[in-house]
């Protein structure tokens, strides 16, 4: 078991290692940021200055060393555009991005198992296929459209929820959360629904079909041939066994949805890393896209490792065999 | 002479198909008496399987039980309700399935499966369901079982796996046990083991047994009595020695002739021409007739009940004309 985590951590660091590969290259083919940096009337010679100040001028693997020292220390350099320390700029924003991923992901999962369990049992009843049917339109229909056509419906014709912003933060030193207060809570209903819709149905649909799947093996027979109570049966043996499967999906989705939280941040106006990344590729703020980078494929590797100690603790025969995974 | 633990009466089953309705099992009636063990021999399609799993209240839809009784120590059970089947699943009524890799939950501990059984039926505490576990695991020959019990099943062999099983259908000390194919999954060397290990256990306890296979040798050695199914009928029911020594019908007259002898030395087996109709397709009159080398006029025209010759019983109108003349 030791053996088996301390491999997993190794290849993530190696993971990382890649990740900050690219995100360094990332500086060598987008041209000279100094360019990026300085007015049109600075002299040749205070160009080459700040080339000497940024330490542009030393070799490429000196370079690529300053650069993963910094990402360790979380030193991320400077933002070209704003003349600010990046990860200052991105600390103050990922609490919002994660805030709203967090949720929308244990909305997913919340609404979306039990729905799943329930389509997978009660396959003919109306109610299912209601879900199924509503389960299309969420996974068909794009997320900003959700996200407008939320705006519309609640915060224009109803009024009962805000449309932009997360409401009232309160700071807690490194963290400004938006969970403690009822303005931040109601603004973060419409977002995370919208984010966390299409995920819901995956999982919805992933656990009908692994829920089907499950009932028709032996041991679930053997087990209602047991006597056991249908409870048991179907949330003791069969839903342990889909589990897996969507703890892998719920997973790689969790990356996803912190990815990809750009668009709906978008939507609703949020104040997260999304709208900091967009502003930084219209102005080509390298600095921030690779901090952006690194910091999305720490989560993406830290949530692959922890889905990796799941399939652990879920499925014993990965247990004893975990070397060979 | 008291009642029979159990009397099936003339059960259908039948499945719907978007085309026809299909008859898997036509009016099989059978009883097993308390203690006793009744093999059910037949080809796969016969309907043994899905006569033991409507016993239990199993029945995969859209099968469903489409007329007759079954009876189980004096009560109807093949109309309860959902709760009332559940509670005698595993405490009155077990069920062992084919295939020992598949039946047990691999996600589990044998031990949390077994205590969970035996928690769900008798009114153990912990301390005294795992105890009780681990004398379950011993009786059906499971080595060191004080340790074993904390094993999954993946760690366990088949033959092993099929003894956990064993254990499981035992815990509630059962009336009948619904052995289905208990041992085809396993070695041939294994079989045996697992044959006389569930044998002595019933014996011991006076369970009846409904021993489903397809394995002649497995009946010879095992059952009291036997039932001969073929497309989805009773062709012949009888005890065991007999049935092996003198069949009656020509079907079970045909599976003994197919069987090697160790006595006589032959060049080439026995064969039954042909083979089980389709479910689609079951012919008129008796079902075995195209097939039957002493079919006569009335195999073609109707379906001969089953009719008392010496002590067994054979669905065939070769022994119509007795019952005529008596």
């Amino acid at each position: 078991m030791l053996a088996f985590m301390i491999r997993r951590v190794f290849q993530s660091v190696i993971v990382m290692f890649v990740v900050a590969l690219i995100s360094f290259l990332l500086f060598r083919f987008v041209g000279d940021p100094v360019n990026q940096m300085v007015g049109i009337e600075t002299t040749p010679e205070q160009r080459d200055a700040l080339r000497v100040q940024l330490g542009l001028n030393d070799p490429v693997l000196t370079q690529f060393w300053r650069f993963i020292m910094g990402a360790v220390q979380l030193d991320f350099g400077t933002s070209y555009q704003f003349k600010q320390s990046v990860a200052a700029m991105i600390g103050k924003r990922a609490p919002a991005t994660l805030e709203l991923s967090l949720i929308s992901a244990v909305f997913a999962t919340v609404v979306g198992i039990p729905m799943g369990v329930y389509t997978g049992l009660k396959r003919d009843s109306w109610l299912s296929k209601m879900f199924l049917t509503v389960s299309l339109v969420g996974i068909s229909l794009p997320t900003f459209l959700i996200g407008i056509l939320f705006i519309f419906v609640f915060a224009v014709q109803f009024q009962v929820l805000p449309s932009f912003g997360r409401g009232e933060v309160v700071d807690l030193g490194y963290w400004n959360t938006g969970l403690l207060t009822a303005s931040g809570l109601k603004a973060l209903i419409l977002p995370s629904i919208t984010l966390g819709l299409f995920q819901m149905t995956l999982i919805m649909r992933l656990v009908r079909s692994e829920m089907l799947e499950v009932m028709r093996t032996d041991y679930i027979k053997f087990a209602r041939a047991r006597g056991l109570t249908r409870r048991a049966v179907n949330f003791g043996h069969a839903l342990k066994n889909t589990l897996v499967p969507v703890i892998t999906i719920t997973g790689l989705q969790l990356g996803s949805v912190i990815a990809f939280a750009i668009i709906t941040e978008t939507v609703f106006s949020w104040p997260g890393m999304g709208l900091l990344f967009l502003n930084s590729v219209q102005n080509v703020d390298i600095p921030i896209m690779a901090a952006y980078l690194m910091l999305i494929g720490f989560l993406f590797v830290t949530i692959n490792l922890i889905v990796d100690l799941l399939y652990v603790a879920v499925d014993p025969r990965i247990r004893v065999t975990g070397v060979e995974l | 002479m008291s009642e029979p633990l159990l009397q099936v009466r003339n059960l259908i089953i039948e499945f719907p198909t978007r085309k026809e309705l299909l008859r898997a099992v036509d009016e099989i009636s059978f009883d097993i008496k308390a203690g006793e063990i009744l093999g059910v021999v037949g080809e796969s399609g016969a309907g043994k399987s899905l006569t033991g799993a409507a016993i239990i209240g199993l029945l995969e839809p859209p099968g469903r039980i489409a007329g007759g009784e079954i009876i189980f120590d004096g009560q109807r059970i093949d109309n309860l309700e959902h709760a009332d089947i559940q509670k005698l699943r595993g405490k009155r009524i077990a069920m062992i399935f084919q295939d020992p890799l598949t039946s047990l939950n691999p996600l589990y501990r044998v031990g949390e499966q077994l205590i969970e059984t035996i928690q769900t039926h008798l009114p153990l505490n912990n301390t005294h369901a795992r105890k009780r576990a681990i004398e379950l695991l011993d009786e059906v020959g499971i080595p060191a079982p004080e340790t074993r019990i904390d094993g999954y099943p993946h760690q366990f062999s088949g033959g092993m796996r099929q003894r956990v099983v064993i254990a499981l259908a035992l815990a509630a000390e059962p009336d009948l046990i619904i052995a289905d194919e208990p041992t085809t999954a396993l070695d041939v060397s294994v079989q045996a083991q697992i044959i006389s290990l569930l044998k002595t256990l019933c014996r011991d306890r006076g369970t009846a047994v409904m021993l489903i296979t397809h394995d002649m040798g497995v009946i010879a050695e095992t059952a009291d009595r036997v039932a001969v199914l073929y497309a989805g009928q009773i062709a012949e029911i009888g005890n065991t020695r007999d049935l092996i020594k003198s069949p009656k019908h020509p079907y079970t007259n045909g599976l003994m002739s197919s069987i090697p002898s160790m006595e006589s030395v032959e060049d080439r087996l026995v064969q039954i021409p042909g083979s089980m109709p389709r479910l689609n397709a079951i012919p008129d009159g008796c079902s075995f007739h195209p097939r039957c080398s002493k079919a006569f006029t009335p195999c073609t025209k109707s379906r001969a009940p089953l009719i008392d010759v010496g002590d067994a019983r054979a669905a065939c109108w070769l022994y119509g004309a007795e019952v005529d003349n008596g």
